[in-house]
């Protein structure tokens, strides 16, 4: 008892470095359990090679599953393997990363092996030797303290909301060998990559977001020229109004019908600050605000606000921030 | 192809929610209640799916209480074509396991070949349902689609996943879950309003287990500190810089 098993990611056969949080906050809820931290690393052939590091930040066992059908990802034979090595082992928390993939196949494993499932968990805590998760509901309005009458109880953690914790030690690596469904009626028909370099708003640490103040689709190049030069971690985002006009994709939307974000730094240019974006990115660490209106109700919520008009705001800010980049 | 398309009641997303210390739930009085903006898409899909293949009914599901037939009325209002209302002995809980099994149960029992849902619910926030339904069913399922085409046994969907755009193929029946993409909900027409009340809405009892996942205590989120305006124009950015590096340490 008290062992808590983590589901780690890989993309083209490696692990993706949100693996490394879900470890951390395994290690760190076994700990509290009196149990041990367990790894479960599935993908094509090799991709056990640096599955180890993940000792480097608590797992004392990693599960390395190598099949090629655990190459792409299917989810229903993802989700039935993930399934078979919780099972195969007295577990009482599964966490996954609340990320598109952890979204998608915590369900599916909650529901084979009948546990109960809390998403986009923000805080873990070990109260009294059992399990509590903190979580936000009503798109951010309140943060709910869930508790768990069951054994697994599965979670998923909101990538940013948590850190890494390296160690020296070194995992223990096992073969885990699953039997893989034989029947699956799903088929991945093509992949259309985003452009390369950017990452996902869950996982991003500076957000730089637009809306309606800034005029068009064709003036967000001076919002990626802002982007690029903050630097890596660093993705883009956008108001509601924005999207349903068509400038910007519905995967960079903040707010209810949207993404709910808690980066270190939110940008928020030309965004008045309706209630339904505020929800979205209001528990962010900082908060800047840049708008033509001083009224606007983004500057109630914004740490640093700036009065003026955008399109002489940005270049300028781009350039100092350059600048301060050049000096480190 | 008939189509499931299960909705959830839940507090307009304009609605400030309020709760008193030591709460588990929110105060109900004041709130006005809607269908959750990722069901509209949900319906919307279905619609759209049965008038491009001009047949096919399109039946509206939910489990609830009594106020949620008002929710079911205006799914019938925009068009759906039948209503069913599983009124659970005890209240919906955030264990969407729970409600999943519920569904599950009644799914299962009928022909419908698409079940589609909104990819998460506007109060709970979970993002579970639908696939759990799927998984306790056997059915495949893609979740998080933004636009999808029926092709006599296939269904193929456009899934968002970080940005980029996955497409796949599941063999029916089916489970779909929707995001905001392709599909915006079409507004009711008074003659939809009245037509409405003649559409059969079912009311039956539900089998909803007792949920694992407990709400313990409600907070509200952090108070942040007034926001402070540091300047005007482009003059002002040099300070920005400098406070965003030296006292909130972000750059």
């Amino acid at each position: 008892m008290g062992d808590v098993l983590a589901i780690a990611e890989q993309r083209d056969g490696k692990i993706r470095p949100v693996s490394n949080v879900v470890v951390t906050a395994a290690a760190m809820v076994s700990k509290g359990l009196g149990g041990s931290a367990h790894a479960l690393v599935l993908g094509g052939a090799g991709v056990g090679e640096h599955a180890g590091d993940l000792g480097g930040f608590g797992a004392d066992v990693v599960r390395v599953g190598e099949n090629p059908a655990l190459e792409g990802h299917v989810p229903e034979t993802h989700a039935a393997v993930i399934a078979e090595a919780v099972c195969s082992h007295d577990y009482s928390a599964v966490l996954f990363a609340a990320t598109a993939l952890g979204k998608d196949l915590a369900p599916r494993v909650a529901a084979l092996i009948d546990a109960p499932l809390a998403s986009d968990v923000t805080r873990l805590e070990v109260d009294g030797g059992r399990l509590v998760a903190i979580r936000p509901i009503y798109s951010g309005k309140a943060i709910a303290r869930v508790g768990f009458d069951a054994s697994p109880a599965v979670l998923s953690l909101r990538p940013n909301a948590f850190g890494t914790n390296g160690s020296q030690a070194d995992g223990r690596t096992e073969t885990f060998t699953a039997a893989i469904p034989d029947s699956v009626r799903t088929r991945i028909v093509e992949f259309q990559a985003a452009e390369s370099g950017s990452v996902d708003m869950s996982e991003a640490s500076v957000i730089v977001s637009g809306g309606r103040g800034m005029k068009g689709p064709d003036h967000w190049s001076l919002l990626e020229d802002l982007q690029h030069a903050i630097g890596p971690g660093t993705s883009l985002g956008a108001s509601r109004p924005v999207v349903d006009a068509g400038w910007r994709p519905h995967s960079e939307e903040v707010g209810q019908t949207g993404k709910t974000v808690a980066p270190k730094l939110y940008l928020a240019v030309g965004i008045s600050g309706a209630i339904q974006h505020l929800t979205g990115m209001r528990t962010s660490q900082t908060i800047v605000a840049i708008n033509t209106d001083p009224d606007a109700p983004i500057f109630a919520v914004a740490d640093y606000g700036i009065v003026g008009d955008a399109f002489e705001i940005l270049p300028r800010l781009t350039a100092e921030i350059a600048a301060l980049r050049s000096e480190e | 192809m008939d189509i499931i398309v299960c909705i959830k009641r839940v507090p307009d997303t304009e609605t400030h929610v309020r709760f008193s210390d030591g709460a588990t739930v929110i105060e109900p009085e004041g709130v006005k209640y809607i269908m959750s903006p990722y069901d509209e898409f949900a319906l919307e899909a279905a619609f759209r799916t049965t008038e491009a293949r001009a047949e096919g009914q399109v039946t509206v599901i939910t489990l609830g209480d009594g106020d949620s037939q008002e929710t079911l009325r205006a799914a019938l209002a925009v068009g759906a074509d039948a209503a069913l209302l599983l009124r659970g002995r005890r209240p919906v809980t955030m264990d969407g396991l729970a409600t999943a099994k519920a569904l599950a149960a009644e799914l299962e029992t009928r022909d419908e070949q698409l079940v589609l849902f909104g990819v998460k619910a506007g109060d709970d926030d979970q993002q579970q349902v639908g696939p759990m339904v799927a998984t306790l069913l056997g059915r495949p399922c893609a979740s998080n689609v933004t636009s999808f085409v029926v092709d006599e046994d296939v269904i193929r969907c456009d899934r968002e996943v970080e940005g980029s755009t996955e497409v796949v193929e599941l063999d029916l029946p089916a489970v779909v879950t929707l995001t905001k993409g392709a599909f915006e909900l079409r507004y009711a027409t008074l003659k939809g309003i009245m037509a409405a009340k003649r559409k059969p809405l079912e009311v039956k009892d539900a089998d909803l287990p007792q949920g694992r996942l407990t709400v313990e205590r409600l907070d509200y989120p952090p108070e942040r500190a007034d926001g402070r305006i540091i300047g005007e124009g482009a003059e002002a950015v040099p300070e920005l810089v400098r406070l965003l590096r030296d006292e909130a340490n972000v750059l």
